[in-house]
């Protein structure tokens, strides 16, 4: 009985999983074949490349991807700048008015840049940064998350080492600078893995402040591309899907340990 | 030596502010301004070329209430929080169990659960419409198999909706599993020793045992489940535009589409303020409860 219950239940997650990859296989496959041998299901068809040219030549990839490439540095670089400040401030320094200032940043948890999208739009229009890289990455450089874990990863730095470096002489930039970053490097690493896969499939804000093809993100370039106006088929948007998510999703299987430890110390406050 | 600490007070103080200033500045440019101001833009008409903006007070939000559309989407929003948050959940614990028990394939299994959540909402709708689209689409040809008729998931306004649900489950019950998965392992052995030793089924020790510790976790999930629901409409964007007539619309969306295809910015503004008032709700909850770790030492 018991065994016939652990059989069972093997099965039904083998089955989920397959369920679960299902969509992406089924993308896979429409890629590697023509349109009629793609929605025949047709097991002995021959497997081609042609959707990967006509889609790369649909479309200035290349540059789309730069574009996601570049925001996403943008964006970190931005992140670690602030949150590495702020975040120290609220975990080591004591001051009047700093708990209220602490409860201000949390409520931006949930003031999300997505819901303040018209005003965001106005302001980055009136800084002069609309369809600049530069205007879609800044309403994300001071995450209020990311002062949040840097400031839990500072506080487990103990005040010994803190100590010591002050009496070598270390004044507190250079002490933040040789002490507490270099401790909080795990910090860093799941930091930046979730920034740069929320940030690389990022949409609605993009499309948003982007107008050309010069600063457009993949995600967005991709829904251009794959816009029924345009009248591509099922093969060719496989294509262009699979090849705009294979540089991350190669990294996930490669790095997939780090990437769900990343996320969890993320997620676990 | 009251001197010496009321030096280092002011300058931990001085240090504090100035450390802070950057970010500060960031987040009031950003998220501050933007709340205030879009309160402030709510309370006006639009700005136009003939007539110049003028206060109205409330008048936008009675627009919205008697907009039979804005109530329509704010059903259908509440129906998608509805069924995407428990059923994710419920999803998500399963996957949790599973990949945490001592299955074949337990590798293959936690990566293709997790998969869906690294891919971008943009790439995932297109897997999806090659799933939907009528008579070549996966979903027709395993109907066609049993002799079912072609259906228009994407296109009649009883099933839209319900193809936006599932592209959303499937993208988000992946990363709530890693959640469970976390705390599952922080169960200790004897806890499972104990109940096999009192002779309690599984069926019995799950429920009684490891539901109740994964509590927390639980109401954690269900803040992010609750924070999705408003954010995740991407997949509008390819799947169906919020058509057919409406039916499949979402709040965010129509803030959008208010904002950028009508040019109407006051009501946006003024959607966008409700929309803040039920996250500062979640976030009320989220503060009188996920705070309380420790309901069952």
């Amino acid at each position: 009985m018991k065994r016939l219950s652990h059989y069972i239940e093997s099965a039904a997650a083998i089955l989920l999983a397959l369920i679960w990859i299902s969509p992406l296989l089924f993308a896979f496959w429409a890629a590697f074949h023509t349109t009629s041998d793609a929605v025949n299901f047709n097991i002995m068809s021959a497997w081609t490349l042609d959707n990967f040219r006509t889609a790369w030549d649909g479309a200035p990839w290349l540059r789309y991807f730069m574009n996601t490439f570049l925001l996403v540095t943008i964006v970190l670089i931005g992140q670690f700048f602030f949150t590495t400040l702020a975040g120290f401030v609220f975990a080591k320094l004591e001051f009047p008015g700093k708990n209220l200032v602490f409860i201000l940043v949390l409520m931006q948890l949930f003031i999300l840049p997505e819901v303040l999208i018209v005003e965001n739009y106005a302001m980055v229009s009136r800084l002069g940064l609309f369809d600049t890289l530069f205007g879609v990455g800044m309403p994300y450089m001071a995450s209020a998350f990311g002062i949040f874990l840097m400031r839990q990863s500072f506080k487990s730095v103990p005040i010994e080492l803190h100590e010591a470096a002050r009496i070598e002489g270390c004044g507190l930039l250079g002490i933040l600078w040789r002490v507490y970053v270099p401790l909080a490097k795990p910090t860093y690493l799941a930091y930046a893995l979730v920034s740069v896969s929320t940030h690389w499939n990022n949409f609605l804000w993009p499309l948003i402040v982007t107008n050309s093809p010069e600063t457009r993100p993949l995600t967005v370039g991709l829904s251009i591309f794959g816009a029924p106006e345009n009248g591509v088929d099922i093969s060719i948007i496989s294509a262009a899907t699979i090849m705009s998510v294979a540089p991350l999703l190669i990294a996930f299987l490669v790095f997939q340990r780090q990437f769900v430890q990343a996320f969890l110390r993320a997620g676990i406050k | 030596m009251s001197n010496h600490v009321n030096l280092e007070r002011r300058r931990q103080a001085i240090y504090g502010w100035l450390l802070l200033s950057p970010a500060a500045l960031m987040l009031s440019i950003f998220a501050f301004y933007p709340s205030v101001a879009t309160f402030w833009s709510s309370l006006f008409t639009r700005n136009t070329r003939r007539k110049p903006s003028e206060f109205i007070g409330t008048e936008n939000y009675a627009d919205l209430f008697a907009d039979p559309t804005f109530w329509l989407v704010v059903k259908n929003n509440l129906f998608y929080a509805g069924i995407t948050i428990p059923v994710s959940i419920a999803i998500a614990l399963a996957m949790a169990l599973w990949a945490n028990s001592k299955i074949p394939l337990r590798g293959f299994v936690r990566t293709a659960y997790f998969t869906p959540t690294v891919l971008p909402m943009i790439a995932a709708a297109n897997l999806w419409l090659f799933f939907y689209t009528p008579g070549l689409g996966v979903l027709d040809q395993i109907g066609s198999l049993f002799g079912l008729p072609s259906v228009n998931w994407l296109g009649q306004p009883e099933t839209a909706l319900w193809a936006i649900i599932i592209v959303t489950i499937w993208k988000e019950a992946g990363f709530f599993m890693i959640f469970y998965l976390a705390a599952l392992q922080t169960i200790p052995e004897d806890l499972k020793e104990a109940a096999d030793i009192e002779g309690a089924s599984r069926w019995t020790y799950t429920r009684r045992i490891v539901l109740p510790l994964l509590m927390p976790t639980t109401l954690f999930i269900m803040v992010n489940a609750m924070i999705n629901s408003v954010k995740l409409i991407d997949h509008l964007f390819i799947l169906t535009k919020g058509g057919p007539s409406d039916a499949s619309k979402l709040i965010l969306y129509y803030i959008w589409e208010m904002a950028f295809a009508f040019f109407d910015a006051p009501h946006a503004a003024a959607m966008t303020i409700l929309v803040l008032a039920v996250l500062c709700i979640v976030a009320a909850i989220q503060f009188l409860y996920l705070d309380r770790r420790t309901h069952y030492q």
